[in-house]
C-alpha cells in the first residue's frame, strides 16, 4: 500500500519520470551495497585471469620448472613449487580456468535442465506435473556423491565429464523452485490477457511467465557456481577429476602427501584461490537474494 | 483427513518413488557402465572365462529379473558379495554402521546444539555488528573446501601439535573416544556455518510475525519473546530439517572417515569407489535411498503432528 501511494505521488509530481522496473532498482541496491560492488569486481577478476590462461597469456609455461623440487616460497616463487619444481602460483592461475569453466558450465547446464523440466510441471500440471514431480523427487532421493560417482564412471575421466555429472545432478533444487512460482503466476491477470490476444502456451511461458520468475534463476545460478567449484575438490580427490592440467581440486589433493613433509603452500595456495571466489560468490548470492527477492523487501 | 489414513497414502507413495530409484541405479550400474567382467578379469580374459563369470554374477540373465533382483535387495537388504573383499555386503554394512555412528551422532547433536543456541543469540542481536559478523563468519567457513579443513586440521592438531590421535580406530566402548575427538571437531566445523545461517533465516523469519508485535505490545521482556514464542514456532522448520538429516549419519562421512581410518560405512564406500567395486556401491545408493525416502515420510507426518496449520493433502 505505502509503495503504491508513493508511485502515485510521484507519477503526479513529474509525470515524465518514468518508474524504475524491478531490474533497475535492484541493480540499485546492488551498487548501494558495497561487499556486493567488491563480490562483483573479484568475479570479475577472477573471469579475466580465467579468460587470459586459455589464449595462453598468463601462466602459459605452467609446465616449465622453475627451480627445485618443494622449494619452499620465496622471492621469485611467491608459493613455492611442487613435486616437479613448478611455480605454485602458475599453477593456481592456471587453476582458475578450470575452476571457473566448471562453474560456468555447471550453473548453465543446471539451470537449463531445471527450467525446462521446472515450468512445463508447472504450467501444465495434470499427468506431466506428475511425472516430473516423480522423477526429480526419484532423483533428490539419491544421494548427490553417489550419483557424481555413477556419472562420471560412465562418462570416463575428463573436464567434460566433470561438468556433465556436475550439471546433471544439481537442477533439482532450482526445478522445485520454479515450478512454484510458475504455478503461482499461471493464472495471474497478464497471463489471461496474453490468452486473450492470442498468445500460444510457449509464448505465455517463455516471454511472459519466465521474466516474471527469472530472479529465482540468477540467485541459483550464483550458488551453483560456487558449489560447483567446490565439488570439483571432493571429484579429485575420489580420483575422478580433471587430468592433465592443474586444478585446485588436484593441488589441494596432492596436499595429503606434501604436508608430512612440511610442504603447506601448495594447499594454502589453492585454497586460497578457491576462498576469494566461493566467498564473492556467497556474498554476490546474498545481495542478489536482498536485491530482487521481492518477499525480503523492508525487512 | 484422519492421520492414518495420510500417513498410509505418503507411505504408498514411497512405492514409485522406490521403483524410480532402482530404476535409476540399475540403468547407470548395469546398462550404461557396460560389461564389468573386462574391470575384474584384466585384459587378457578370454572369452569362456569373461562368459562363465558374467553367468556367475547373473549378468547373462534377461535384464528384467536383474532389476527385479534390485528391487528386492531394497526390502531384503541383501546385497550379495563384494568383489573385491568376496565379504557379503549385508555384514559389511552392518559392521560399518557403529563406528559411523559413533563420529556423526556426536557430530550432529553438538551442531544442532550450538548453532540453534547460536542463531537465537544472533536474533536477539538482529542488525548489530555481531550479528552481521556471526553471518560473515558462517559464509567465510563455508567457501573454504572441506578437503582443506581435513587435511589442515589433520596435520596441524593431530601431527604438528599432537593433541590428537592421527588415524585409526579401537571398537571397544571407551578405546574410540580418543580417535573420534578431531573428526568430530572438523564435522561440527563443517557444518556449524549452513546449519547457523539457515537457523538464523528461520528464527528472523518468526521474529517479525505478528505474534511476536503482539506479546511485545503486551509489554513481555525480550527474553520471553525469543525462547517461549519465537522458538517454540521456529521448532518446526528446525525439526524438519534436523529429521530429514539422520538417514546421512548412518552412511557416515564418506572424507572424515577414509582419511582418519574409521572403519565406518563412508570409509566402506569410498573403498568401493577406488576399486570399482560395483555392488557395494550400488548398495550403498539404494541403501541411502531408502533411508532418505523412509526419513522424508517421517518429516512430512512429523511436520503435520507438529504444526496444527498443515492441512492434509
Amino acid at each position: 500500500m505505502e509503495n503504491a501511494q508513493v508511485v502515485t505521488a510521484n507519477m503526479t509530481q513529474n509525470k515524465e519520470q518514468k518508474s524504475k522496473s524491478l531490474w533497475r532498482h535492484a541493480f540499485e541496491t546492488l551498487m548501494k551495497d558495497k561487499m556486493a560492488v567488491a563480490a562483483i569486481a573479484i568475479f570479475i577478476i577472477y573471469s579475466i585471469i580465467a579468460l587470459l590462461t586459455s589464449v595462453d597469456i598468463i601462466a602459459g609455461d605452467w609446465a616449465k620448472e622453475v627451480g627445485a623440487s618443494y622449494s619452499p616460497p620465496s622471492v621469485e616463487n611467491w608459493f613455492g613449487t611442487d613435486i616437479f619444481g613448478r611455480s605454485v602460483v602458475a599453477k593456481t592461475l592456471k587453476g582458475t580456468q578450470v575452476a571457473m569453466s566448471i562453474g560456468l558450465f555447471t550453473a548453465t547446464l543446471s539451470a537449463i535442465i531445471g527450467i525446462i523440466l521446472g515450468s512445463i510441471a508447472g504450467y501444465y500440471g495434470g499427468k506431466v506435473d506428475e511425472i516430473i514431480v516423480w522423477f526429480y523427487t526419484t532423483f533428490s532421493s539419491i544421494p548427490g556423491i553417489m550419483l557424481l560417482v555413477a556419472i562420471t564412471f560412465i562418462l570416463g575421466k575428463g573436464l567434460v565429464a566433470v561438468y556433465l555429472a556436475l550439471g546433471l545432478t544439481s537442477w533439482v533444487s532450482l526445478c522445485r523452485l520454479i515450478r512454484g512460482e510458475v504455478i503461482r503466476h499461471k493464472d495471474r491477470e497478464y497471463v489471461h490477457a496474453a490468452t486473450a490476444i492470442g498468445g500460444g502456451d510457449f509464448r505465455k511461458l517463455f516471454m511472459h511467465i519466465l521474466p516474471n520468475v527469472l530472479h529465482i534463476v540468477i540467485i541459483n545460478f550464483s550458488l551453483q557456481f560456487q558449489v560447483a567449484i567446490k565439488s570439483e575438490v571432493i571429484l579429485s580427490y575420489l580420483g575422478l577429476g580433471v587430468q592433465g592440467r592443474p586444478s585446485w581440486g588436484t593441488m589441494i589433493d596432492d596436499a595429503k602427501l606434501e604436508l608430512a613433509r612440511g610442504v603447506w603452500w601448495q594447499l594454502a595456495a589453492a585454497t586460497f584461490a578457491m576462498f576469494v571466489i566461493v566467498l564473492s560468490l556467497n556474498i554476490l548470492g546474498d545481495a542478489l537474494r536482498d536485491a530482487l527477492d521481492p518477499k525480503l523487501k523492508g525487512k | 483427513m484422519n492421520i492414518w489414513v495420510y500417513v498410509l497414502r505418503r507411505l504408498l507413495y514411497v512405492i514409485p518413488i522406490l521403483l524410480g530409484v532402482c530404476l535409476i541405479i540399475f540403468v547407470l550400474f548395469n546398462v550404461v557402465a557396460g560389461d564389468p567382467t573386462h574391470l575384474l578379469l584384466g585384459k587378457h580374459a578370454t572369452a569362456k572365462q569373461m562368459a562363465e563369470l558374467r553367468h556367475e554374477l547373473g549378468l547373462d540373465r534377461p535384464w528384467f529379473f536383474q532389476y527385479l533382483d534390485l528391487v528386492k535387495s531394497a526390502f531384503t537388504f541383501d546385497f550379495g558379495r563384494s568383489w573385491s573383499t568376496k565379504q557379503s555386503i549385508t555384514t559389511m554394512i552392518s559392521e560399518g554402521a557403529l563406528p559411523s555412528l559413533t563420529l556423526t551422532i556426536p557430530g550432529f547433536v553438538l551442531t544442532t546444539i550450538f548453532s540453534v543456541s547460536l542463531s537465537l543469540l544472533v536474533a536477539f542481536y538482529r542488525g548489530s555488528f555481531f550479528d552481521r559478523f556471526s553471518v560473515f563468519i558462517c559464509v567465510g567457513l563455508m567457501s573454504i573446501s572441506s578437503l582443506a579443513y581435513i587435511l589442515f586440521g589433520q596435520w596441524f592438531f593431530a601431527y604438528y601439535l599432537g593433541w590428537f590421535e592421527i588415524s585409526g580406530y579401537d571398537s571397544e566402548f571407551p578405546n574410540w573416544i580418543p580417535y573420534v575427538q578431531l573428526p568430530v571437531l572438523i564435522w561440527i566445523i563443517l557444518s556449524i556455518g549452513p546449519d547457523l545461517r539457515f537457523f538464523r533465516t528461520i528464527m528472523l523469519d518468526e521474529v517479525y510475525q505478528d505474534y511476536v508485535r503482539t506479546a511485545r505490545s503486551k509489554g513481555l521482556g525480550e527474553k520471553v519473546i525469543l525462547f517461549k514464542h519465537v522458538l517454540k514456532n521456529a521448532m518446526i522448520p528446525i525439526i524438519t530439517y534436523v529429521v530429514i538429516q539422520i538417514p546421512f549419519l548412518i552412511l557416515g562421512a564418506l572424507l572424515i572417515e577414509s582419511f582418519f581410518g574409521i572403519p565406518g560405512l563412508g570409509g566402506i564406500t569410498l573403498n568401493a569407489i577406488n576399486s570399482s567395486d560395483f555392488p557395494v556401491i550400488r548398495a550403498m545408493t539404494v541403501l541411502s535411498a531408502v533411508a532418505y525416502i523412509i526419513f522424508s515420510v517421517i518429516t512430512d507426518v512429523l511436520y503435520t503432528i507438529v504444526d496444527p496449520r498443515v492441512r492434509l493433502k
